[in-house]
């Protein structure tokens, strides 16, 4: 059988990794145990939860069926159609990635009047959040073996049941994830619903510490979060269906002939153009108005850079160490499934719908009850974005993996080979673009992490999210604006970084 | 392969601009104090705290490592670090927050010689913070959409029809809750729960903070808005003008209303650092005149030390008629909190 000689070590590693991942939720149990049954039951046991629990689902719900509709239309478009301008279209699509959800809710609430409500809420989280389901799905249809399309074309199929019965199947695992990564985001999401006023859980856990400092309150409130979450994940567990895994290994690799759009080539494009006008343009047009608009200026561009100097450096570690963690979990759902995997896979989900305050505040905890020389250091600040991030990277390795066929592992394996040469020379070659993608997810989406970061980070450092929070309390906009540029500017990379690996760009020029 | 190049331009330039991040471990030096080092959290805003913290550094020789952050969330960061913080001293922007620091026994009661410079209404019974500057709540209008003979003489006014849907309120604001809590200790629950049901029932503008109230009503949005005075001079900052200039006037509730409460931000000392001569120098300065005349010219609030002119767009601070609420009572937090999450006005 294969492989079987790996997994004791990949086992004990993601049981590390789990462990980093629950940090949160361990503190969270300690906490709320020690309030006591009562206190449990007055926070919770209320009609006040009922209908946030009731609004928080329905958001979840909406902004995720919106972002899964989104996100494989614009991809489909993009990766399987003549549409005009595909390219400009690709880098479009995943470039919402780069700005923080404060800052487009800022953004839109400054520019329409009576911006508020449920919504409210859900447009500015859906315009933020597609991409997590157009990269994925723009991969899969680059890659999707083209064959099986053009079987069923030719068995008489419409391009519409051939597109409902054999396409959307093939790309499932990538929409699937993709919309599980977009529910629990809104679970977590304070920026856009606390500026639109929509209540939420996780707006409620922030209001309960900044009314009264209420922490108890707070951290009981968020075990509500950690049990819906709880429920999200394991209704994906239990509609997923395993399909069978293809890959292309060397040779050439065919894309699916284009389909003509005809005469909907032209509103399809400006379709597009709307969906990244709403979702890049209104936050670019309110934030150049505000600079011209003020008159306070950042401190010297000493002082900028150093912002962008630590947000590099700060989200690198936080990347390089959750991708660290998420390799051997990764690998083990890929290579070893089975009932250990999955539910290691899903707990290491558990934590990434917590608010940030509340991983900020348990690390703080953990630090100084169990870690104190990583107290305040960077350390501390990367283990926090790695076990609110992990799921990204997750995703993104455990995507890649289940691509590489186990039969190419086989044959290597009866062909004489070690188990390290086999890694060394079959796994990781086909992971590493993975790998890649999961890292430059999860270093843009530290960049833009803020209340975990203000909570962990060294003292004395700031970063170009902490500078754009200090600068919007005191009203001085202007002086925010040039931060909030660089911070859109700098996560345009990896989302610019990860659209070219989805391949729709190179795939235009070899056809 | 072009990817692995631009991963590798990216971490190499991350690298190289990084090491300004790489802080060290928490140093907890100051129990032998007077190292010339303290350690201040900060949950007041750096852009405002910073340059006033570089001059003292400059003037005491005392480096001051600063953390700053939310004033809630940074409370909460103190009381999970309990007795292994590296914090010397808190910096809050409210008396709430550090009153919920003081009652889990976090701080030192402060000298006599620092509390006595210091008006006893603007600190705590028991010494264990000091206020710094001092704020009122006010009313805010628009002359446009309202006349300065109309504007309410109580903030219990705006519960009457006449104020429906013109109110904007920030009822998540710890300002907002402080003055809450003065109503039930200056006229009881039931008024102040009489008072939140009729405001929620006038269909308020409820706005996430003072700054978005204020810009509405400058802008003709809102009719008139409860915020704290300073959010005036902000404003006009930003806009580079005075704020006699601004659409937006105040209106000080007159004859000891509740909604003209004076609330303070200010400062406590942690236990470990009660002895150390550095931290003392530091709440030293911040009531010294310097400091106090910074925080009037540079954030609008009111000194609290004699001797330093207020701001010059609001009335001094002894010709205000302030409530007349012990600051102290205002820790009295869980009644509040239920009160405010049961009228509705927050979820």
């Amino acid at each position: 059988m294969r492989t079987r000689t790996r997994r004791p070590l990949l086992l004990a590693l993601s049981v590390v990794t789990v462990a980093v991942a629950l940090v949160p939720v361990a503190y969270l149990t300690v906490r709320t145990a020690e309030a006591g049954w009562a206190r449990i039951a007055e926070e919770v046991l209320t009609v006040r939860t009922a209908r946030l629990a009731v609004l928080t689902v329905g958001l979840a719900a909406v902004v995720t069926a919106a972002c899964t509709v989104l996100g494989v239309a614009s991809a489909f478009l993009v990766v399987r159609t003549d549409l005009p301008g595909r390219r400009l279209f690709a880098v479009l699509a995943a470039l919402p990635l780069a700005v923080p959800t404060y800052i487009a809710a800022f953004a839109w609430r400054s520019s329409v009047d009576g911006f508020e409500g449920f919504w409210a809420a859900a447009l500015v989280l859906t315009l933020c959040s597609y991409p997590y389901v157009f990269l994925p799905v723009a991969a899969a249809l680059v890659n999707a073996d083209p064959s099986q399309q053009e079987v069923s074309r030719s068995l008489g199929r419409s391009a519409w049941r051939t597109f409902t019965g054999v396409t959307l199947r093939q790309i499932r695992p990538a929409y699937a994830g993709g919309a599980l990564l977009v529910a629990l985001y809104v679970l977590s999401d304070f920026g856009a619903v606390s500026i639109v006023r929509a209540d939420t859980f996780t707006r409620a856990v922030f209001v309960a510490f900044d009314l009264g400092f209420d922490r108890t309150g707070a951290l009981v409130l968020s075990t509500v979060l950690v049990v819906l979450t709880m429920l999200v994940l394991a209704g994906e567990t239990v509609t997923r269906r395993r399909g069978a895994r293809y890959a292309h290994l060397g040779g050439t690799r065919r894309t699916a002939a284009r389909q003509r759009l005809g005469r909907a080539r032209w509103p399809a494009a400006a379709a597009l153009a709307v969906l990244a006008g709403l979702a890049l343009g209104v936050t670019a047009l309110s934030l150049g108005l505000r600079m011209l608009q003020g008159v306070s200026r950042p401190g010297a561009w000493a002082e900028v850079a150093a912002a962008m100097g630590n947000s590099l450096w700060l989200s690198l570690a936080g990347a390089a160490l959750t991708m660290a963690l998420a390799l051997p979990l990764g690998l083990l759902t890929a290579k070893a499934p089975g009932p250990v995997a999955t539910v290691l896979d899903r707990l290491a989900y558990v934590s990434h719908a917590l608010p940030g305050v509340v991983i900020g505040l348990s690390l703080v905890s953990f630090g100084v009850t169990l870690a104190y020389p990583l107290y305040q250091t960077t350390w501390l600040l990367a283990l926090g974005y790695a076990a609110l991030f992990l799921p990204l990277a997750l995703a993104a390795v455990a995507g890649a993996a289940a691509q590489a066929p186990p039969v190419l592992e086989d044959v290597a394996r009866s062909l004489g080979r070690g188990p390290v040469a086999v890694l060394r020379t079959v796994t990781l070659p086909l992971v590493l673009p993975g790998i890649g993608a999961g890292a430059a997810l999860v270093f843009l989406t530290c960049m833009k992490e803020l209340p975990a970061t203000l909570l962990l980070r060294p003292t004395g450092v700031d970063t170009l999210a902490t500078e754009l929070w200090t600068h919007t309390t005191v009203a001085a906009y202007a002086a925010a604006a040039p931060y909030a540029a660089l911070l859109v500017l700098l996560s345009s990379v990896p989302a610019w970084l990860l659209t070219a690996r989805t391949g729709i760009l190179t795939a235009e020029t070899s056809r | 392969m072009r990817r692995p190049l631009t991963l590798t331009v990216l971490l190499a330039s991350a690298l190289v601009l990084g090491p300004a991040a790489c802080g060290g471990a928490p140093e907890s030096d100051s129990a032998a104090g007077g190292d010339k080092k303290i350690t201040v959290y900060s949950g007041r805003s750096e852009s405002l705290v910073k340059p006033l913290l570089e001059r003292f550094s400059q003037e005491s020789g005392i480096t001051v490592e600063a953390r700053y952050g939310n004033t809630a969330a940074m409370a909460g960061q103190l009381l999970e670090e309990g007795d292994r913080s590296p914090a010397d001293a808190f910096f809050a922007q409210d008396a709430g927050a550090l009153g919920a620091v003081a009652k889990q026994g976090m701080f030192a009661p402060l000298p006599d010689d620092l509390t006595g410079k210091v008006p006893e209404t603007y600190r705590a019974g028991s010494k264990e913070w000091v206020g710094v500057t001092a704020r009122s709540r006010v009313l805010v209008y628009n002359p446009d959409l309202v006349q300065e003979a109309d504007l309410p003489a109580s903030v219990f006014d705006l519960t009457k029809p006449e104020w429906k849907g013109k109110v904007g309120v920030a009822p998540t604001n710890a300002s907002f809750q402080a003055f809450v809590t003065a109503i039930r200790v200056q006229h009881g629950e039931e008024k102040a729960k009489e008072f939140l049901t009729g405001l929620q029932a006038n269909e308020p503008q409820i706005r996430e903070g003072n700054g978005p109230i204020l810009e509405e009503v400058d802008g003709g949005k809102i009719a008139i808005g409860l915020i704290n005075h300073y959010y005036l001079g902000e404003l006009a900052k930003e806009r580079g003008t005075t704020p006699d200039t601004l659409k937006a006037k105040l209106h000080f509730f007159p004859g000891g209303d509740t909604g003209a409460l004076v609330n303070v931000a200010g400062v406590g000392v942690l236990k470990k650092a009660a002895e150390d001569p550095d931290v003392r120098a530091f709440v030293t300065y911040l009531l010294g005149a310097d400091a106090q005349k910074y925080f009037a010219e540079q954030t609008y609030e009111y000194p609290v030390v004699d001797g330093v002119a207020p701001p010059a767009f609001v009335p001094p601070l002894d010709q205000l008629t302030a409530p007349d609420v012990d600051l102290n009572d205002l820790d009295e937090l869980e009644a509040t909190i239920a009160l405010i999450k049961e009228s509705g006005l927050v979820p």
